[in-house]
Parts: C-alpha cells; structure tokens; sequence
C-alpha cells in the first residue's frame, strides 16, 4: 500500500495531474475506491459487476480499505451496508440486475434513515428469462427510492463520479444515498483510456457528527430516544410526520444540485446548443449517439447532443430550455420501457416533440443507424 | 459514551421534559445496575404501547434492566411488535425491516470496531420469533457462521402478533393459529441446537417468570459476545392477545408449561466462553 495524504476534494477532482491507463470499467471502480478513503466494503457477487467488488477485496488486502467481507445476499448486504453507514463509516458496495432487485425493500431505507452509502449498480437485465446481458430497466424501479442516480457514459464517468458520489452524499445538507449507475458489459468489461488521479492522494474522512441524524454509537446526546410520533399510530401527527419526512428527503435530492452542478460541471453536457433536434440520453447511449450525430452533421443536419448525468435530481429546467427552441427530441435507450423518454416527456412543455426511442434491449448494442433513421425523419 | 456528556446544560433544566431529566438525573448509564435495582432508578423503557400482559413487553423490560452497559449498547430491531415499543426506549436502536436485523448489526458492529478500537460497544438484536426464525432465519444463521460480535435474543411469542396472530417457526404443531387453520404442520424450529452448530459462544433459553435467571444469562450472552463470538438468548414471551388467555395469567402459564415439560430453561457454553465467565464471575 502507498503511503496516502488526504488532499481537498476540489484539488483532487479538477487539478491534480492524471496519468491516462488502458482499464476496465471494473478496474476504474477498484482505482476510484482506492483513493476515496472507504471504511468498510461488502460484496455480494453478480455478473457483470463481481469483478469491481473482486478487485475492491484485493485493495482492502493491501490496507486501501480497513474492513471487507461477503455477505450472504444482496437484502443482507445493502442491510450490511445500512448498519455500518449508521454506525458512521464510509461504506462502498456494488451490485446490479437482480442483485439489485432481490435487495430492493433496503433502497428506500437508506434514504429514509438519510445514509451517505455509494453504491455502484452495474446494470443488467432483470430476470426470466434468465439473462446477464446488460440492460438499463433496473434503472426505471429505482427512480422514486430517494436515491441519487449518476449515469456514467464510460470508465472515466465512472471512476470520476464514484470519488464525487462520496462527497455529495455525505453533505450535511444532502446526506442521502448516491448510486452511480454503469451499463454492465459495455462498461464494466470494456477497456478505454482512463485519466486517472494519482495513487497517493485520497479525499477526506467522513464525519459521522456531520449527519443530520445522529450516529448510532451513543456517543453523542441526547441518545436517540425514538419518541417522533410512530408511523403505525394512526393520528394526525403521526401522518404529518411521516409526509414532511418524505417531503424532506425529496428537499434533500433537490439541495445535491449545486454540489453536483459543482463536480459534474452541470447535471447535463450539451453539444451543439443551437441545434435544431436534440439527442438526449444517458449512459452508453451517448456514446452511439455521438457516431450518429457525426454522421448526421456530415449530411448537414444540425443535431445536437444531451447527455444526461444526473438522472436524480433530474435536469428539468436544463432540459425544458433545450427542447424549447427544438424541432425534435430523440431518446434512445438500453431498456424496452422507454424510462428516460417518459421522464423527459413529464418535464417538457410539448411532449409531442419527443421520440420515444430507439430502444434495444436484451443485451443488444445500439446500431447508430437507428438513431440516424430518426434523426432523418425528423429533418424531413 | 462518557455519560458527563448527558448532563443538561445550566438554565435548560426546566425546559427539558421531565423524563429526560429524570433519565439523566437517575437513570442506569454508567451504575452498573441489574434488575434487583428495578423501581430504584429511571429505566430504559419509559412506558410501553403493548398490550395488557404482554409477556414480550416484560421480557424487553428485564433484558433492558440486564444490560451490562446501556451507555455502550446499540440496540437493533426488527418489525414486530416490539418495534412498537422501542420508541420508548432511551437507547439507539434501529428499527432496520422484518428480517434483517442480524445483518444490519454486523454492518454496525464491524464500524463501530472500526470507529472505536479500543472501547466496548454491545450490539444486541432483540426482535421476534417469525424475524429472528422465519423471515431472517438466513441472515441470524449466517451472523453466527461468520462470528459477528453480536447477541441475537428472540423474544419467542410463538407467533406473528404484530400482524395479528399467524402461525410462526416457533409455533407448537398442532397449534390452530391465523393461517395455519387446521394446525400447524411442524413442530417448534429448535434453534437454540441451530445456534449451537453454527457456533454460538453462548446459548440460553429463559423466561420472565425467572427474573433472575433472565438476568443472568443476558449479561453472560452479552459479555461472552464482546470477547468471543456470537451468543443467542431465546426468551418464552407469551402473548395473550393471539393466544387468548388471561392477561393476569402470562407468568402462570409460562410455570405450568415448563411444569408440563413444553417448555425448559437451557444454558449451553462453549468451552473458551466457560473460562472467560469463570474469570470475570469469580472476581466479583
Ligand atoms: C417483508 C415484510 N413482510 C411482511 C411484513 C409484515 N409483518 C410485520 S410484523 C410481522 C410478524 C412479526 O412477527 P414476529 O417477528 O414473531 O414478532 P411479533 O410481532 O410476534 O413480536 C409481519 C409478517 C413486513 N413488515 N415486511
């Protein structure tokens, strides 16, 4: 293990020399760990994410992480997860598919109990038949948990967001989960060049005082004397209780937008702005949708690219001011539900103007000519 | 926790509620106290919303009173009823899901080693017998294979009360109960043998209607658990509401069904946690 000096998070993220290395998406988990200062990890495997988690024992091995274990599921681990986040350390999991689903009661807790966990969800189809191929429906259960969603295009994104993940999420002001999701396979098990921060910096601990809610170490007063009116007694305040709590939580995911305007650069990239149809998506879909506009532009149509970051919070107003002045809006996605197409279509003005798709699914990659189909039609 | 830290500070006195106060003036942390103190000092459990001869509200309240240091003691739940009375309790507790209480305590447990290396912190799983031998039978048995620093004590009603009387693991066979309307088809789960196997330091069965023994094996469960391995404490808490029996009768009937031989009082100690007891017992 090399010796590490805990730098600003700033320092770390925007002006630290980066060294570029040929890596998978799994190694970029491994790398991003390594320099986050993580307390505790737990693995539960599930193709294609089990590598990250592999590669995350063997930095906890080299002292990088000072506790590791394997659970005995994914409900047990992301309750894992929960105990040690409660009990105030930094704690780093991963999953995907349905690993994902099989812990799903958890999900909402996390953000309910207000925990910073990070979770890394390499997403993959959701079963029956039985599948490992990637696919991004998980993505859909998990948009009304609470819980913040990154989308990385590539291993950059991710390694990137994985280190600002943990510092968003432990703000005082947000503390809420983070999961910043992956397209497994197209990510995970993809080599691609990899600026990577250097190896004996690390961000700061965690503070377990800066929570909203206390800690649970009976260390700080007044203990936690559980006397906020119980869900299950059914009285006005009891009621009242539980919906400002949610209310609250939904204020926390709103309070991450300047932090993550701060490291993301803004919850979307924009390509183009002056385009007159946009392209907007998230996750490796960007990517085909990049040849697709190469394309396109060559032809002399002027399209445009959204890439979508944040999918929680989502970018609406980003979003509403783009499609404004478009003739067109297309969305392609990794999944056959058509999430982010209905989720930008709720945030849009003229709904109409958005194509629901090209969508694959099952596993299959996105041939750009599908999404060049549309923008043709579109130009007509 | 350093119990000076509790102390109200000057000229809020007034303006605390009065069972904070009292809490702080005369209650448990730091006094070493046991249930022969009981009606001495302010306890754990301000008041209970139970109901009326609860043989688990009795059981919570003795195991609170038997805690070796509540002002270390992490507490984690489960859904149940007696998640229903945890908000009155004046320790961290957790109330996690229905089942997965063992596996939040090891999270909590292994980040509190992290966080306080040289300082004893007890976690104590106190939750029912459908979490601790049904829905989270996986996650208690895979606590213990692992050798988490935890005790699991099951408040064993011998059904799902909370959600009004079905039949649970620990139900006897034979038993009419919700869901199960021609009687149960197996007989009660033995998991005190389970935990053993799966390599319990401690295990114990008791019941309220022994305060003292109650008392006993609590402490020794919690105390083997914070030098050796994991420990299990199952108490008999029955339940008058899904049974139907006369709430005065709860600590009778616990009598005659030990007298009856369905019910038996049991103490098994692994050999390292026999000498660790010896040597702390006999120094008192
Ligand atoms: C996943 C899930 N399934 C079912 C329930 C409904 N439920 C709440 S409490 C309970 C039974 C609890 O039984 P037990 O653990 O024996 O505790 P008791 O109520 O008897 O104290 C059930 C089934 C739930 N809360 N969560």
């Amino acid at each position: 293990m090399i010796d590490q000096k805990i730098v600003d998070p700033d320092y770390l993220l925007f002006e630290a020399p980066r060294t570029s290395e040929y890596i998978t998406g799994s190694e970029a988990v491994r790398e991003a760990i390594k320099r986050a200062n993580v307390d505790m990890a737990i693995a539960y495997p599930i193709t294609p994410q089990s590598e990250s988690m592999h590669l995350v024992g063997d930095i906890y091995a080299q002292g990088y992480v000072k506790e590791y274990f394997r659970g005995e599921n994914e409900f047990a681990v992301m309750s894992s997860v929960a105990g040690a986040s409660m009990a105030g350390v930094r704690v780093f999991t991963a999953t995907g598919g349905p690993g994902t689903m099989r812990a799903f009661e958890v999900f909402p807790t996390w953000a309910g109990a207000r925990l910073p966990i990070v979770c890394a969800f390499m997403t993959r189809g959701v079963n029956s038949p039985l599948t490992i191929q990637p696919d991004t429906i998980e993505m859909a259960y998990l948009l009304e948990t609470g819980i913040l969603m990154l989308h990385a295009e590539n291993s950059q994104d991710l390694h990137d967001m994985l280190l600002m993940a943990f510092m968003v999420a432990e703000k005082t002001d947000v503390h809420i989960p983070v999961g910043v999701f992956a397209d497994g396979f197209f990510v995970t098990h993809t080599r691609d060049k990899v600026n990577m921060l250097p190896e004996d910096c690390k961000l700061p601990s965690y503070d377990p005082y800066s929570a909203p809610v206390p800690v649970m170490d009976m260390e700080n007063v007044p203990v936690r004397q559980m006397r906020d009116p119980f869900v299950m007694k059914s009285n006005f305040i009891s009621y009242a209780a539980h919906a400002s709590w949610q209310q609250e939580i939904d204020a926390a995911a709103e309070r991450s937008r300047k932090y993550l305007n701060h490291y993301l650069g803004g919850l979307i990239d924009v390509e183009h702005e002056d385009a007159d149809i946009f392209i907007a998506t998230s996750g490796t879909a960007v990517s085909q949708s990049r040849e697709a506009i190469a394309i396109a532009r060559e032809e002399g149509i002027n399209v445009g690219l959204i890439k979508i970051k944040s999918i929680r919070p989502f970018p609406r107003e980003e979003i509403c001011a783009l499609a404004s002045r478009a003739k067109g809006i297309i969305v392609p996605e990794f999944n056959r539900v058509g999430w982010l197409a209905k989720e930008i279509c709720n945030v849009i003005d003229e709904p109409r103007k958005v194509v629901r798709g090209p969508r694959v699914f099952g596993g299959m990659t996105m041939p750009p000519e599908l999404i060049l189909a549309e923008i043709r039609r579109i130009h007509q | 926790m350093k119990t000076g830290m509790l102390k109200i500070s000057p000229g809020f006195e007034d303006i605390m509620p009065p069972e904070y106060r009292e809490l702080v003036d005369n209650g448990p942390y730091g006094k070493n106290y046991g249930i022969g103190d009981l009606g001495s000092y302010k306890e754990l459990l301000e008041e209970h919303p139970l109901c009326a001869g609860c043989g688990l509200a009795l059981s919570l309240r003795l195991t609170l009173a038997s805690l070796p240091m509540p002002e270390d003691t992490v507490i984690v739940g489960s859904t149940g009823c007696s998640a229903l009375a945890f908000p009155q309790v004046a320790l961290h507790n957790i109330h996690s899901l229905f089942g997965n209480q063992n596996a939040v305590a090891s999270g909590l447990k292994r980040a509190l080693k992290l966080r306080f290396p040289d300082k004893e912190k007890d976690v104590v799983v106190i939750a029912g017998d459908g979490a601790t031998a049904d829905i989270g039978l996986d996650m208690v048995m895979q606590s213990w294979l692992r050798r988490e620093k935890i005790t699991t004590i099951m408040l064993d009603n011998e059904a799902y009360a909370n959600t009004g009387g079905q039949e649970s693991g620990m139900s006897m066979q034979g038993a009419v109960l919700n869901m199960a309307p021609t009687g149960k088809k197996f007989p009660k789960l033995s998991l005190p043998e389970i935990a053993q196997t799966c390599g319990c330091a401690y295990v114990a069965a008791a019941s309220p209607a022994k305060p003292k023994q109650l008392a006993k094996v609590v402490r020794r469960a919690i105390l083997v658990a914070r030098e050796i391995g994991p420990t299990y404490v199952q108490l008999y808490s029955p339940c008058p509401t899904n049974y139907k029996f006369n709430p005065k009768e709860t600590v009778s009937l616990i009598k005659q069904r030990e007298k009856d031989g369905l019910y038996q009082s049991k103490e098994y100690i692994s050999q390292e946690a026999k000498a660790f007891l010896e040597s702390i017992e006999v120094k008192k």
